[in-house]
């Protein structure tokens, strides 16, 4: 879906991207994964536009993304990011409905769309007609992948965003998006700085490092093949984590 | 959106509604006498209103305008059709480098369409007054004997100090080794004579205070500065033609007031605190044997008609305020270099002191309301252009790139994102401006403007407190009242969503 070809980002003259060459396929989901600041969310920031490359160039299906395109391409593109990017002066259906309404959707078009969809995130409908504030984290993650599912997008970028959620409903959040991926076959690229949940979802991992892509592949393959050894090490701090977890489960 | 239309929709109603039921529509017969913000000028003012009334003239008496300038502006622009004068002010101020003979005045005025009435009687020129007991303990009686004690510390009215007649030529004249000189108001350097804060002032020579508060008034016999200041009434030459009778009646005046009967009309204001209206209407009765009403509305209506002038003015320069800074501040934010600017040139504006802002205006805009609204309207953007501003910077990165990639075109994200984010910070901008506006419109009363500023004005020229009071209480309940207001309005025009606290 989107093509990065040899594509380069200075903020201030300092490189946030180097050399960045990376496709995500069509009805796949890709995972960014990295430490802080190796430049997974410039690379969401190119993919939607807000940014624009030094050098290089961009292909959305194959065709360069001009200012002119970009317009076409953005309602094609499902946003949903950490805390949800939920707008607060909005109830949750309001913010689902808010393009579908601008563009003139008629009201029955999107009732029907609104219950597909309800039904699809397993959210109560009465939830919808509350305020961003009296919602948990976990709703307002579910509210924001319908509004970034309401216009029928072909893409959707998800940038960390389960990471403010507490275990249990990240848990129980991780099972439904994976369902929901497989269903609907949508390109999702994912940004998440944890290995386990990118394993979890990812058709291909791509692991950065300051700015560079060090490995592109499986799961298996990052953790059976490392290209070097910061993925080795990456992978291992990840795991390792894990298993300290679950020592620490196993002795409360 | 729903909400914002309908706060719209009652602001619109509620402020033009307040406009059209004003009753400011002048008819062009309608005869308007000025006065300046002393109490002879008021007198004056409120004897030629009666005079003209008595002769079916349909006259009004504008009041307490302002000063020399404000007043002949008024006069020239014909705002006003006429206003008590002194001859030594015309030719000093007026018309520098005239004739000073009545004459050569009349003459010259008249190329201004101007005309002007024979003396009335009596000459109220300066004097400089010293408190009895310090006099004669020093031994001063000439002006020239201030020469001696350059100790003494000077409290001189503005309007003295920036007379070409007033202290500049005093002090060359003289000699005077006196360099500092306090400017204060002429009523309020009364108070610091008596209370030993000062011991030298300007006098009026027909001021009842210079007995009251037993001051010596100085000799100027060895250089003359002070010129003859002989009352006259300055009008339109045009009311010749629209209103002869109110002309003639003003003549009536010429030769009527003495010295000792112009100290004894002002004494019965400012020391027996009678209002002016009463004094004229005795004067009249008693010299011209003419029995005319002396208007005195009741205490309720004139508190409602100064609470309506004061929300015309309030209300107007607020809605104007809205609607300029919301944009502005929308600009500001769009694009910082520009907003940069925008900010300083409006923080520029606010640091103007309000009476200097006031007199501004008047040439633009004359005298009365508009000129108030203007000043208002200007100090009124501050607030709300940097709330908005700081309303739209506060919105999270993340809000606002979601909107992006929703697709929203930027028009619709500032209409149906931005700005509603931004609507509590606003809120509080302009309900900032509301509360200032109430009390900086009471000097909105300086120019004519009227409100409770008036009442303030009118106490503090006469010493009285309960005036003051009656004028400074009402602002102080309806800045209250605006400030629970825009409580109330926050609650029905805030999306709910705002308001809550963010569950964890």
């Amino acid at each position: 879906m989107f093509d990065f070809e040899s594509v380069r980002k200075t903020f201030d003259g300092k490189a946030a991207l180097e050399d960045v060459t990376l496709s995500t396929p069509s009805g796949q989901t890709t995972a960014l994964i990295g430490p802080s600041g190796c430049g997974k969310s410039t690379v969401f920031g190119l993919m939607t536009g807000l940014l624009k490359p030094d050098s290089g160039t961009i292909k959305f299906e194959g065709q360069p993304v001009t200012p002119a395109r970009l317009q076409m391409i953005r309602p094609r593109i499902g946003y949903v990011i950490q805390d949800g990017g939920l707008f607060p002066h909005l109830t949750g259906l309001a913010n689902i409905t808010l393009m579908a309404r601008h563009i003139g959707w008629t009201a029955e078009t999107i009732r029907n769309r609104v219950e597909e969809l309800s039904a699809l995130t397993r959210l109560s409908p009465e939830l919808l007609l509350r305020f961003p504030a009296e919602l948990s984290g976990g709703q307002r993650q579910r509210i924001s992948l319908m509004r970034a599912l309401m216009l029928n997008a072909d893409v959707l970028l998800l940038d960390e965003p389960l990471a403010a959620l507490d275990p249990m409903v990240r848990a129980e959040l991780q099972d439904d998006l994976a369902t929901i991926f497989r269903r609907l076959e949508k390109t999702v690229v994912l940004v998440t700085h944890d290995m386990n949940e990118a394993a979890f979802f990812a058709d291909q991992i791509v692991l950065m490092r300051a700015g560079r892509i060090v490995q592109t592949g499986t799961a298996a393959d990052l953790l059976e093949r490392p290209a070097e050894e910061f993925v080795e090490q990456f992978v291992r701090a990840q795991t390792g984590r894990l298993r300290g977890q679950l020592q620490a489960g196993q002795h409360s | 959106m729903n909400r914002f239309r309908a706060l719209a929709a009652i602001l619109c109603i509620a402020f033009f509604a307040d406009a059209v039921l004003s009753p400011k529509c002048a008819a062009s017969e309608k005869v308007a006498v000025g006065s300046k913000v002393f109490t002879e000028s008021v007198i004056l003012g409120e004897l030629a209103t009666q005079l003209g009334r008595n002769e079916g003239v349909d006259t009004i008496h504008r009041s307490q305008l302002g000063g020399t300038r404000v007043l002949w502006n008024a006069l020239l622009a014909g705002q006003i059709d006429a206003y008590p004068e002194y001859t030594g002010t015309i030719a000093q101020e007026l018309l520098p480098g005239a004739p000073s003979e009545e004459s050569g005045l009349r003459a010259q005025l008249a190329k201004h369409g101007i005309g002007m009435t024979h003396s009335l009687g009596f000459n109220d020129t300066y004097a400089i007054g010293v408190p009895e007991a310090l006099a004669a303990r020093l031994n001063i009686s000439t002006i020239g004997d201030l020469r001696a004690h350059p100790e003494l510390r000077f409290g001189f009215s503005n309007e003295f100090l920036d007379r070409k007649d007033g202290w500049p030529a005093l002090h060359s004249a003289y000699d005077l080794p006196q360099t500092h000189v306090t400017g204060l108001d002429h009523d309020l350097a009364y108070r610091a004579i008596a209370s030993g804060k000062i011991d030298v002032m300007d006098l009026y020579s027909t001021e009842p205070e210079i007995a009251f508060y037993h001051l010596r008034a100085l000799d100027d016999g060895e250089k003359h500065v002070f010129p003859e200041y002989k009352a006259v009434y300055l009008y339109r030459l045009d009311l010749n033609q629209r209103a002869p009778a109110f002309v003639k009646a003003i003549c009536r005046l010429e030769g009527a007031i003495d010295a000792s009967r112009m100290i004894a009309m002002n004494g019965a204001c400012k020391l027996d605190k009678m209002p002016e209206s009463r004094v004229a209407a005795d004067f009249l009765l008693k010299q011209l044997q003419i029995k005319s009403e002396s208007r005195e509305p009741d205490t309720l209506m004139v508190l409602l008609m100064r609470t309506r002038e004061h929300l015309l003015l309030v209300g107007i320069s607020l809605f104007a305020s809205i609607i300029v800074a919301v944009p502005l501040g929308v600009m500001a934010f769009a694009w910082p270099r520009l907003g940069h600017v925008i900010l300083v040139a409006i923080a520029a504006i606010y640091t103007i002191p309000a009476l200097a802002l006031l007199v501004f205006m008047i040439p633009v805009f004359g005298i009365g309301t508009w000129p108030a609204i203007a000043a208002l309207f200007l100090y009124g953007l501050l607030p709300i252009v940097r709330n908005t501003h700081t309303g739209l910077s506060n919105i999270s990165p993340g809000l606002r790139e979601s909107a992006i990639v929703l697709g929203l075109s930027p028009m619709a994200r500032l209409l149906r994102i931005e700005l509603p984010m931004a609507a509590p910070s606003i809120l509080a901008g302009i309900k900032t401006t509301a509360v200032i506006n109430v009390g900086t419109a009471t000097i909105g009363a300086l120019i004519g403007a009227g409100g409770y500023g008036q009442p303030i004005l009118t106490g503090i020229r006469l010493a009285n407190n309960s005036l003051i009071l009656s004028g400074a209480v009402p602002a102080a309940i309806l800045a209250l009242l605006m400030q629970s207001g825009f409580g109330l309005t926050e609650r029905l025009v805030l999306p709910r969503g705002l308001r809550l606290k963010v569950r964890s």
